[in-house]
């Protein structure tokens, strides 16, 4: 099967994501090329064929343009299907890309069972499986979900690419979040509250305990968002990665941004009144509890330890 | 200005879930629904456009049983002018490219200058329905915003969540369609006079076969629990108890307390 996979390029930069495609076209047993909107004198390593279409020319972000270029790249690789990363570039992308080839897209593909490929559904608390019923299938994958391959080696055969195109998107720039005063990283416990604290109040419950414990509060993203919590401490795909010795997530469900920037704590604790929210699938304690009643008590155990 | 919303109505996602008998989709049964969490910054987004540029009016669509009505009327309450429910009784069997085209087929012709949707639904959470619909109405179409401002009548500058931190600052001209983000805004609630007068407003029926077309170009063979990875430990128990055993574990588990 001829497999297009689709690189992203940020920043003057290529992505090292696509090394998890490899690793899925290696699985299906599919033949991989590349694709990426990026410098055509700086082609990644890759030892096949690589697409390139000039970033300068196209921007980073022109869905409008980028879906054609790829489209093109579809038409003479004649390929089966198209991968990309479930990410904010992926994401965008792909069902573009799908509706122009009447294709199905498959989003955030955790696993392929028997060429069927497996998502999550209802917050990760529940998986799908899910077969094509289309010539070309368009996939994104889960980051994370299939583990890198070591970096390339070889000389791409770089195939340029370039169309006529001025789409109605007009890229400005970037903005970057500027950096804040904790640096959870260097946290040895982490306590972190999330949307089942209830309200603003309680995140005192967790700082306190995060304090008898000598360590620093975090939090997941919608008590960053409801502005309970400033957003340096936040966790997650966009906040910070952490890997503390004691991770203890408060009233958090366990969605997949927040799990991938914490699943590597050497210590997982949940508190949690669902006992099926998916941090229980990393959490080496799960404690099924009301957090404003657990914590307090909690707390003050420990200071008398 | 013409204002499109689509709106999805889910359970809630604390909900104990239970394969239907099929085995493709969760039981209906049981359940406590809501509006579709990302749709709700979504109608949000919508009624602030609207409070900005006057003159507006907003439609909402549900695609569902007669049990999303109830949805409806909350986003009719938070400013919404008037309710589209086209009725279908399972509309989980729908792929995203089917449900895409009865959102576009209901909004072809009518000219709606802006259109909002939540950027994914919570229970099947494909992120692709906004962004079918965009390209099947030929609109610009931005996905995943968490900042959106309109300056004069047609001109959007917005801000895309990237990962990390980062934002891309996106300008695009409508009509135009926006897959909102968590963080976007806060959703208002809606106040009792409102409730009462959302009411009166019109809230429209339309069988989902006026709509439809095409079938799906994918199938869902089975819905399943993921399998539980051993060596978590589950707590239950009185608060005191569960606190003592917790702190047991941490000195025999870990160096924290030492």
């Amino acid at each position: 099967m001829n497999m297009l996979l689709v690189a992203e390029y940020r920043q003057g930069k290529v992505l090292g994501n696509f090394h998890e495609l490899l690793a899925f076209a290696a699985q299906l047993q599919g033949q991989p090329s590349l694709f990426v909107v990026g410098d055509v004198n700086a082609p990644p390593a890759f030892p096949g064929r690589v697409y390139i279409a000039d970033v300068t020319t196209y921007k980073e972000y022109d869905p409008s343009s980028h879906k054609k270029l790829l489209l093109e790249a579809v038409r003479r690789e004649q390929a089966e299907m198209v991968v990309f990363a479930h990410s904010s570039y992926g994401w965008d992308l792909a069902p573009r890309l799908a509706m122009a080839l009447g294709a199905a897209q498959i989003s955030e593909v955790t696993a392929v069972i028997d060429g069927d490929c497996v998502v999550p559904a209802c917050n990760s608390k529940l998986r799908r499986r899910v077969k094509s019923l289309s010539a070309i299938t368009v996939v994104t994958l889960q980051s994370g979900a299939f583990s890198a391959q070591a970096a390339q080696t070889g000389t791409p055969a770089v195939i340029p690419l370039e169309i006529d195109e001025a789409g109605p998107y007009t890229f400005k720039g970037y903005e970057i979040a500027t950096a804040g005063g904790v640096d959870l990283g260097k946290a040895a416990v982490i306590v972190s509250a999330g949307r089942g604290i209830g309200k603003p109040e309680n995140v005192a419950l967790v700082a306190e305990l995060a304090k008898t414990l000598k360590g620093e509060y975090g939090a997941s993203r919608p008590v960053v968002d409801a502005q309970w919590v400033e957003h340096h401490r936040q966790v997650g795909t966009t906040g910070q990665t952490v890997a503390p010795k004691l991770y203890m997530a408060c009233g958090i469900s366990g969605a997949i941004q927040h799990l991938a920037g914490m699943k590597k704590s050497e210590f997982v604790v949940a508190v949690n009144t669902d006992k099926d929210a998916p941090i229980g699938e990393i959490a080496d304690v799960m404690v099924i509890a009301d957090l404003k009643q657990f914590l307090p008590v909690l707390t003050e155990k420990l200071r008398m330890v | 200005m013409k204002i499109l919303v689509c709106m999805k109505h889910v359970p809630d996602m604390e909900s104990k879930f239970k394969i239907s008998t099929d085995g493709r989709w969760y039981d209906d049964g049981d359940l406590a629904w809501r509006i579709n969490e990302y749709d709700e910054y979504a109608v949000e987004q919508a009624v602030r456009l609207k409070e900005q540029l006057g003159d507006s009016d907003i439609t909402v669509l549900s695609i569902g049983p007669e049990r999303v009505k109830e949805a409806m009327k909350k986003a009719l309450a938070m400013g919404c002018d008037r309710g589209v429910h086209v009725v279908d009784d399972r509309p989980s069997d729908r792929d995203a490219m089917a449900i895409a085209t009865i959102i576009a087929a209901f909004a072809r012709g009518r000219n709606f200058d802006c259109i909002f949707t939540g950027m994914q639904s919570q229970d099947r959470g494909s992120g692709q329905v906004g962004l079918l619909v965009g390209e099947m109405l030929g609109l610009p179409a931005v996905s995943t915003i968490v900042d959106f401002s309109c300056i004069g009548e047609h001109n959007y500058t917005i801000k895309r969540e990237l990962e990390g931190g980062v934002r891309a600052v996106v300008e695009v001209r409508g009509p135009a369609l926006f897959t909102c983000q968590l963080g976007l805004n806060t959703p208002r609630y809606p106040t009792l006079p409102n409730i009462m007068k959302a009411k009166k407003k019109e809230l429209l029926t339309v069988p989902v076969a006026e709509l439809a077309g095409g079938g799906n170009l994918q199938d869902t063979v089975r819905l399943f629990f993921p399998e539980k990875k051993g060596g978590g430990m589950l707590l239950e128990g009185e608060v005191p108890q569960l606190a003592d055993k917790l702190i047991a574990i941490l000195k025999e588990k870990t160096t924290v307390l030492a």
